[in-house]
């Protein structure tokens, strides 16, 4: 069955002729803007080609902020139809598009990508690495979630977005209750993205592995790093699962199968045990990083050593393990019986041990510390009690039998936005404040910072503890309207009402990229924050390209904080400079995210034949890759005494 | 990342980014476990359920799986005696082998492609019923990985033919001899699981 053209543009709402609209002319203006000052040439050999992995961050952090407005957006939507009883600005079809969009979007378009991109600024300088293992690797990583972000984005104009939840449950999201295209975007997109997500996982255990400067042993990783190793075990682990599920989900719509129909034997329960066998340990996937991120910002600037360093690692492999266990806590109602549920309710509960742990470790790191209070650390400091609601909640969620009356309501959704929100994006904001300097040279600047904060936290509390009574009232998820005589309006209310303080916290954290990018002050040095730990602060600001000039040895953990107090290890001498072996740059990445780009809308839209050439287009970019012998160049010597001219006279 | 060479291992381990991208595949072929896993799960589910379709007793023919079987780890074996010549830096036999292992694979898909149509001929199509579903995604994915590893294979002897055996391209022939056994290891488990289960 072919999707006819009528059916590819949205017609008729005025909400969509403006985004349309508006679409068009921003690209029309990025694409002037460029030419008039021709920075084309300079866009394509620094950015689009690049396999420096500091730049490949740089470029995730900067999609994630742009989905993160998107996904934003859609909460805010979301909180205006539901501020007041019998709403009539978004219809039940649109309503459901957009809590849809608003999941997929914030969880694998927003949290994923700001935690690859801090991922890849950092991971590498803090083992005393000069990239990934596999550089080339890393950016067709980089391009395929873009292009998977891209597809995604575009069904909110073209098309029509999924519509079936961010979980895209069988049998709503096949063929026989959704015939429109809106759930292929779902399958495609998702599929491209996760296949990135896949290869930076390989790179990252091999890089952590293999790449570590000397005399860095597994113990003595920065923790951070710990969490990215462990991560990435996750990612290989769960992965290909729900690239399973994303295929049998696209058979299923695109050619006729029968895995999860209801007719012909398909079993619809089949897709929620895949999705969730992926699903849990996905949302592990982005929290671990993050708590990796609270563990040396709240070392740094508690200015200690991080408790219990091994009770840490072997916490972060265990919740690992038990990410893989608790999959049917999220359908406890399925009706599998009491023995299986208890079995999962159990291991469910017992993820709150190696969690607790871990907290009090932080408490334990940050007492008889000089505390500092910058930006970083507030947002580490906030983290902790807040995630410590969603924390318990999710104990009380874990009881399958009590499971049931929470189960789909108001109470479930702020419980994982208290994790996911406290947990994920209170570590992305600190991870960006603590690495700014080391990205751009300058820091952003700590009294806007501190307003983003304070708005953020707030707003954020406003918004999400409403709904835990909310849930207990009845309110059910997903619901896009309620009468008033289910009193539920107050606190719905309220809840609209801290979001639009949210937004202004975000609004806040923009503002403050402007006004750094203008006004701040430069030539922070080498350790902006004056007590760096590890061995990202011993470089200059911005990291230079082949990040340490020689390779540096670590003798104990938070090796740059013991190299500061015996002055040992610091500068650098001539006789000890050689020239560095570097990768270059590459144009197939990117060529290969256009390529799948074209493919996944020709499947899309179920294009069958127009389909195999974009498959063969695909093809052809391994074809290249294949025969592609580069083995990269040398940085000169002249120019490494060039860019570390800051540290003074090199003898 | 960097140019070392290390001439007392075996040569497709002597440049540091061949030993780089072995350890990486290793980890791919893990992550490619758990993918044939998920798929053999879903088999494991939904076979009984054929929905008054043919099961796997009315439309497998074992005679032909056995002889698929047989030029499968026939060629897996003559892989091996790839990478034999290779270790010992002789061009000419790793092409021959090579070649040899190409003809195998290529009759495995011959049959498997026949197979395929045998069936939707007896009526037994991917739309049929859950169980056929299934049976035909796990054994495409299975012999779309046989495609791209023969594509693979020719690619790679295409460029031993310029550049004869170096760190290099003997790092590249090793992993592709990898990726070989590995669908070796898989086809087993399908003869076993699918076939030999579907009949006994």
């Amino acid at each position: 069955m072919n999707i006819k053209w009528d059916k590819i543009l949205l017609g008729g709402d005025p909400l969509l002729v403006g985004s349309q609209i508006a679409i068009v002319l921003t690209t029309v203006g990025i694409i002037a803007a460029i030419t008039y000052f021709k920075k084309w040439k300079w866009l394509w050999n620094e950015w689009l080609t690049t396999v420096d992995h500091k730049k490949i961050g740089i470029m995730y952090i900067l999609s994630a902020v742009l989905m993160f407005f998107r996904g934003g957006v859609d909460g805010l939507m979301m909180k205006a139809q539901t501020a007041v009883p019998e709403n009539t600005f978004l219809d039940a079809q649109h309503y459901n598009e957009v809590f849809t969009t608003h999941g997929v979007i914030m969880i694998l378009f927003m949290a994923m990508p700001m935690l690859m991109g801090i991922i890849n600024l950092a991971m590498p300088l803090q083992i005393g690495a000069r990239d990934v293992a596999f550089p080339q690797l890393n950016a067709l990583s980089f391009w395929l979630f873009f292009s998977g972000a891209m597809l995604f984005n575009l069904s909110f104009v073209v098309g029509g977005s999924p519509d079936a939840g961010w979980t895209s449950y069988f049998p709503l999201a096949g063929k026989e209750f959704s015939p429109g295209i809106g759930n292929n975007y779902y399958m495609v997109a998702l599929q491209i993205a996760g296949i990135g997500t896949l290869a930076s996982g390989i790179n990252f255990i091999v890089t952590i592995l293999k790449m570590r400067t000397k005399g860095m042993t597994l113990m003595k990783m920065p923790m951070f790093t710990w969490t990215v190793l462990v991560t990435s075990l996750i990612i290989i682990i769960a992965f290909p699962i729900f690239t399973v599920a994303l295929l049998l989900g696209m058979m299923d719509r695109l050619y006729g199968t029968h895995f999860f129909t209801v007719e012909a034997g398909g079993l619809d329960m089949l897709w929620a045990n895949l999705f969730w066998l992926w699903g849990h340990p996905e949302v592990y996937i982005v929290v671990l990083p993050a708590f990796g991120i609270y563990s040396d910002i709240i070392s740094t600037f508690a200015k200690k050593r991080l408790y219990g360093y091994t009770s840490m690692v072997w916490a972060v492999v265990l919740i690992s393990v038990l990410s893989m266990l608790v999959w049917v806590h999220h359908f406890f109602t399925m009706g599998v019986g009491p023995a299986v549920n208890s079995v999962f309710s159990i291991t469910t509960m017992l993820i709150a041990v190696p969690t607790g742990i871990k907290m009090f470790n932080w408490l334990f790191t940050m007492r008889k510390g000089r505390i500092e209070f910058t930006t970083p650390m507030l947002w580490s400091l906030a983290f902790i009690p807040t995630f410590l609601i969603g924390g318990v909640t999710g104990v009380m969620l874990a009881m399958a039998a009590a499971d049931f009356q929470y189960h789909n309501t108001l109470f479930l959704v702020a419980h994982f936005h208290y994790t996911l929100i406290p947990g994920v994006v209170y570590a992305v904001f600190a991870a960006l404040y603590y690495y700014w300097p080391k990205m751009f040279g300058y820091k952003l600047s700590e009294k806007i910072g501190k307003w983003h904060f304070w708005l953020f936290n707030i707003g954020f509390n406003v918004t999400f503890f409403p709904m835990f009574f909310l849930g207990l009232n009845g309110a059910v998820r997903r619901a896009y309207t309620y009468s008033a005589e289910s009193g539920f309006s107050t606190l719905f209310l309220i809840s609209a009402i801290g979001s639009i303080i949210l937004a202004a916290g975000f609004a806040a954290l923009v503002y403050n990229i402007y006004w750094s990018f203008r006004y701040a002050e430069r030539n922070v040095g080498n350790d902006p924050w004056g007590n760096g730990r590890t061995l990202e602060w011993s470089i200059g600001s911005p990291a230079p390209h082949y990040n340490f000039a020689t390779l540096p040895e670590v003798k104990t953990i938070d090796a740059f904080w013991y190299m500061k107090k015996e002055k040992k290890g610091l500068g650098l001498r001539k006789s000890d400079l050689k020239p560095i072996h570097m990768p270059s740059k590459s144009w197939i990445p990117v060529y290969m995210g256009a390529a799948f780009f074209v493919f996944g809308f020709m499947l899309v839209f179920e294009w069958h034949i127009l389909s195999i050439f974009g498959g063969l287009a695909v093809l052809a970019g391994l074809v290249f890759r294949s025969f592609d012998y580069n083995s990269g160049y040398y940085v000169p010597v002249e120019e490494i005494i060039e860019t570390e001219k800051w540290r003074g006279e090199i003898k | 990342m960097s140019m070392n060479t290390n001439s007392s291992l075996p040569i497709e381990y002597q440049s540091e980014q061949s030993r780089l991208n072995i350890l990486g595949f290793w980890i791919f072929i893990g992550a490619e476990i758990i993918l044939f896993a998920t798929l053999f799960a879903v088999y494991g589910v939904l076979k009984p359920r054929t929905a008054n379709g043919p099961s796997g007793a009315d439309i497998f023919v074992i005679k032909d799986v056995v002889v698929q079987t047989l030029l499968l780890l026939t060629s897996s074996f003559t892989a091996g005696l790839v990478i034999y010549e290779m270790r010992r830096n002789r061009l000419k036999g790793l092409i021959l082998w090579a070649v040899i292992t190409l003809l195998l694979g290529g009759g495995f898909l011959y049959m498997e492609i026949n197979e395929f149509i045998h069936y939707v001929h007896s009526g037994a199509t991917m739309q049929t019923s859950a169980f056929l579903s299934s049976l035909f995604v796990l054994l495409g994915t299975h012999g779309a990985h046989v495609t791209l590893g023969i594509g693979w294979a020719i690619l790679l002897m295409m460029q031993l033919a310029k550049r004869k055996i170096t760190p290099v391209t003997a790092g590249k022939v090793h992993i592709w001899a990898l990726y070989w056994h590995f669908l070796d290891v898989i086809w087993i488990f399908i003869f076993t699981f699918v076939y030999l289960a579907g009949v006994l």
